[in-house]
This record gives structure tokens, C-alpha cells and sequence, in this order.
């Protein structure tokens, strides 16, 4: 059923920009801080997603890692 | 169509108040404006309400009818209005639209929310409600951080910087400190604004608009019989509402509302002015940023120049073209629903000459522009003495 097994890999992108929550909804309260980033998919398409490990900058190549509950996860390019 | 004009106006404080519900809220705004207009309930021929959500805050719903009757108001059609932040903007226009159609000669719109009674990680949860539940909400977007996300990218579009955006808090800090009906009337110095505690980086808490409770009504009428109940009619000059998508993500360019530009657009063609003959404006300031991008889709300024222009000072109490001389959302506070009609109560207050110490010199001719969501709905009035 999860969206991880129905929606194709993302594959990889550009972040066309991003924050980190420290405020966050009810839903969320373990995991902040947290990054969130627009992402601009090599395909063309946007997704707001979550970003892994080293933060990522407006202009950064990232990479789709998993879905977490439906969520998806990016983390920085090595190359980048 | 026919001109419309506002003949009545009244506001409760904005603020957190615990002994408060929706409805007394929405009461008191209703009776202040029915005085203000010298008119009676029964003179009511319709009563359009704005509310983000109450069902969601305090329970209730069915409320238009819950809160007219409670003013006196039976028999007529009474109807809420839900367009996120614009909720009310959106009730003020469609029933200028049908009084300009002649349907009904007057009508009652009133705004309201009462949001304090729920603790902050739920309100974010509720407000979250006018996002994309299936993309950025679900990923862990608050407001706060969709419109982190817009100033981040104007920041690298423009070079717009976190002074600018400080600035825009200090303003309207100000000139909130001067308003009795404000929720936060506190000056804050820059140095304060910049090194608020963080929310959604960029943004720090001097960045985000306040929780509050409160609410706002105005009652309209046909400007031939404005006169019947106030010698200091306001008329409704432009008006438009237009909508874009729910999700950031779906948008071209998130530095710009397209929404904004178009309602402009249009209410400066029905009045057959342009930005430039605008006196003074109360714009949808939810987050200093919005402030900012509102002066460049309004067309104050050039795009990207909405930054340096408020640092300059250009939009202050005594600048060329006062922004927010209310306080705005920041200062005044933000109960979602009330919001588009309380910024009607203040431009008209700025018209009749009745703002006080806020008083601005050139206060004939003012514009309003309220957002909802992520600039999913906008909707823009112009109004001028009449």
C-alpha cells in the first residue's frame, strides 16, 4: 500500500530551496530540527521532500535515498 | 453594477483571551459595526461570514447562522465562507458582488477566529489544513516553513537579506504599539529581530505573525443610500478575488503570488487606477517576507526591490507610502478569519480619520490585500472617501 512501492524512484534533482523546521506540527515534534526542500527532479517535476544528513543549499544536486511513511527522503550528492 | 460603499465598521481587540468564545467574538465585532452604522439587525438582508476553522479550533460548526442569530439576525441567508487566511477577504468580496448586482441593498460580513484555545503544535497542525495534505504538509511543511522556503529563494533570486526582512517586523511593531486594538503593542529594535529564536530558518518568531483571537465586521450598502446611515461613507472603488494552487511545490516561481498580481490587476482596472496613485495599503504581512513580495505584486516597487524598499523606510508612518500603518498581522495579530475584513475596518478607520495616533496625512485613497494559504487565494480592495 505505501506510496513506495506504487510511485516510481524520484531519482535525483536540484534543490530549488529549502528550510529547517525547529517549529514543528504536532506530527513532527521528535524530529526537529529537521531540513525540508523543494526539489526540482531531473524530470522536470517539484517535490517537497526531506533532506538526509549534510544540509543542502539552493543550487545542491541531491539524491532520492527512501520513503519513510510516505515521505520522501533525499541526501546531498557526494559530487556536489 | 452599482457602487458599493462601506457605512458601518467595528472591531473587537485583537489578543489571547481565554474568557473568550468564537461567538461573543463575532458578536461584539457585529454590534460595534451594526452602531457605527446606526442601523438594526432587521435592516440585515443578508450576513456572510469568514472563518478559517472554527470546526477545527473550538468545535463548532454551522456558524454563520450560530453567530447571526445571535445578533438578531434571522430570516436571510447567512453563509461562512472558508479561504484559509482570506476567508473573510473572500466574504467582503462576494458580497459587494451582490450588492453591485443589486441583489441586496445591505449586507453584513463579518470575520472571525478564536485560536488561542488550542496549544502551538496543534495550531500549526490546523493551519497546515490549507496546504497540500498529500505533498508539503505530508512531508512536514508548517506555514511558517512554506514561507521560509519563499524567502530562502527570494534570497537568492534578489539578494534580499535578513535585515530587510527585520525591518519589515520593526515597522509594523511600531506602528502596532500605537494601535489600542492590537494584540502585541510592543516596539522591538532590529537587533531583537535579528536574533529572534529561530521557527523555520530563515524566519525567526519576529518573523511570523501572531495567534490570536478576534473578530471584525463592516456593513455595506448602495453608495446612493450610504447616506442613510453614515455621513463618512468609504466606497468599495476595486475589488477582484482570484485563486492559483494550493502547493508551493506546483508553482513556477514562489517569489511571486500570480494570484496577487491578477486580483491587482483587475481591482486597479475597475477603478481605473494604478499602484502608484495608492496613498497607503494594509497588505497580508502572515511573515515579514509576504510583506515584502506583497509590495512588488501590488506593483509599489519592481520585482525584488521590496527588500531595500523597506529598509529604506519608504513604507513607514511617514514614508511616501505607509504599509501596515496598523501594525499588520505582526503587530495587530493575525486571527486567521477575521483578517481580510479587519484590514477593510482599518483602511476605512485610515479614510474617515479615525486611526488616531496612527492618522496618516495621505489617507484618501488605501488598498487592502489579503492571502490565503500559500498565496492560493488573494483578494484586493480599493477603496477611497467618497
Amino acid at each position: 500500500m505505501s506510496a513506495a512501492s506504487s510511485e516510481p524512484t524520484p531519482g535525483s534533482g536540484t534543490v530549488y530551496t529549502e528550510t529547517v523546521v525547529f517549529s514543528p506540527p504536532e506530527a513532527f515534534a521528535s524530529d526537529v530540527p529537521y531540513q525540508l526542500a523543494i526539489i526540482t527532479l531531473d524530470t522536470g517535476r517539484r517535490l517537497t521532500a526531506r533532506i538526509l544528513g549534510p544540509r543542502a543549499v539552493i543550487g545542491d544536486r541531491v539524491r532520492f535515498v527512501e520513503f519513510r511513511n510516505t515521505i520522501p527522503y533525499f541526501r546531498k550528492s557526494s559530487s556536489s | 453594477m452599482r457602487p458599493v460603499a462601506v457605512v458601518g465598521i467595528g472591531k473587537t481587540p485583537f489578543g489571547a483571551f481565554a474568557d473568550r468564545d468564537l461567538r461573543s467574538l463575532a458578536v461584539e465585532a457585529g454590534r460595534k459595526c451594526l452602531e457605527d452604522a446606526h442601523a438594526k439587525a432587521g435592516q440585515v438582508e443578508a450576513f456572510y461570514l469568514g472563518n478559517f476553522a472554527g470546526p477545527s479550533f473550538v468545535g463548532q460548526n454551522h456558524l454563520a447562522p450560530y453567530v447571526a442569530s445571535a445578533l438578531g439576525i434571522t430570516g436571510v441567508p447567512a453563509t461562512r465562507f472558508e479561504a484559509a487566511c482570506a476567508s473573510s477577504g473572500s466574504a467582503f468580496y462576494h458580497a459587494v458582488t451582490a450588492v453591485a448586482a443589486g441583489i441586496y441593498d445591505v449586507v453584513l460580513i463579518a470575520g472571525v477566529e478564536k485560536m488561542t484555545s488550542q496549544p502551538t503544535a496543534k495550531v500549526a497542525e490546523i493551519l497546515a489544513g490549507a496546504g497540500d495534505l498529500c505533498g508539503e504538509v505530508k512531508a512536514g511543511a508548517t506555514f511558517p516553513a512554506l514561507f521560509a522556503m519563499i524567502a530562502r529563494r527570494h534570497m537568492h533570486q534578489y539578494g534580499t537579506t535578513r535585515e530587510q526582512l527585520a525591518a519589515v517586523a520593526v515597522k509594523n511593531h511600531s506602528n502596532g504599539a500605537k494601535n489600542p486594538y492590537a494584540h502585541m503593542r510592543k516596539v522591538i529594535t532590529m537587533e531583537q529581530a535579528l536574533n529572534g529564536k529561530p521557527v523555520s530558518e530563515p524566519l525567526t518568531v519576529y518573523d511570523c505573525s501572531l495567534i490570536s483571537d478576534g473578530a471584525a465586521a463592516v456593513l455595506i450598502a448602495p453608495l446612493d443610500r450610504a447616506r442613510d446611515f453614515t455621513s463618512k461613507p468609504v466606497r468599495v472603488l476595486g475589488i477582484a478575488q482570484t485563486s492559483d494552487r494550493v502547493a508551493l511545490e506546483e508553482k513556477d516561481d514562489i517569489t511571486t503570488f500570480a494570484a496577487v498580481k491578477s486580483a491587482a490587476e483587475k481591482a486597479y482596472r475597475m477603478a481605473g487606477l494604478g499602484p502608484n496613485d495608492i496613498q497607503f495599503a494594509e497588505v497580508h504581512d502572515c511573515f515579514t517576507i509576504a510583506e515584502i513580495v506583497a509590495t512588488e505584486d501590488l506593483g509599489f516597487v519592481k520585482k525584488g526591490e521590496g527588500g531595500p524598499y523597506a529598509l529604506a523606510g519608504r513604507t513607514c508612518l511617514r514614508g511616501e507610502r505607509p504599509v501596515n500603518a496598523s501594525g499588520g498581522l505582526k503587530s495587530k495579530g493575525h486571527p486567521v478569519g477575521a483578517t481580510g475584513v479587519a484590514q477593510i475596518f482599518d483602511v476605512s478607520q485610515q479614510i474617515r480619520s479615525e486611526a488616531g495616533e496612527r492618522q496618516l496625512e495621505r489617507h484618501s485613497l488605501g488598498l487592502a490585500q489579503n492571502l490565503g494559504g500559500s498565496g492560493a487565494t488573494a483578494v484586493v480592495t480599493i477603496l477611497g472617501a467618497a
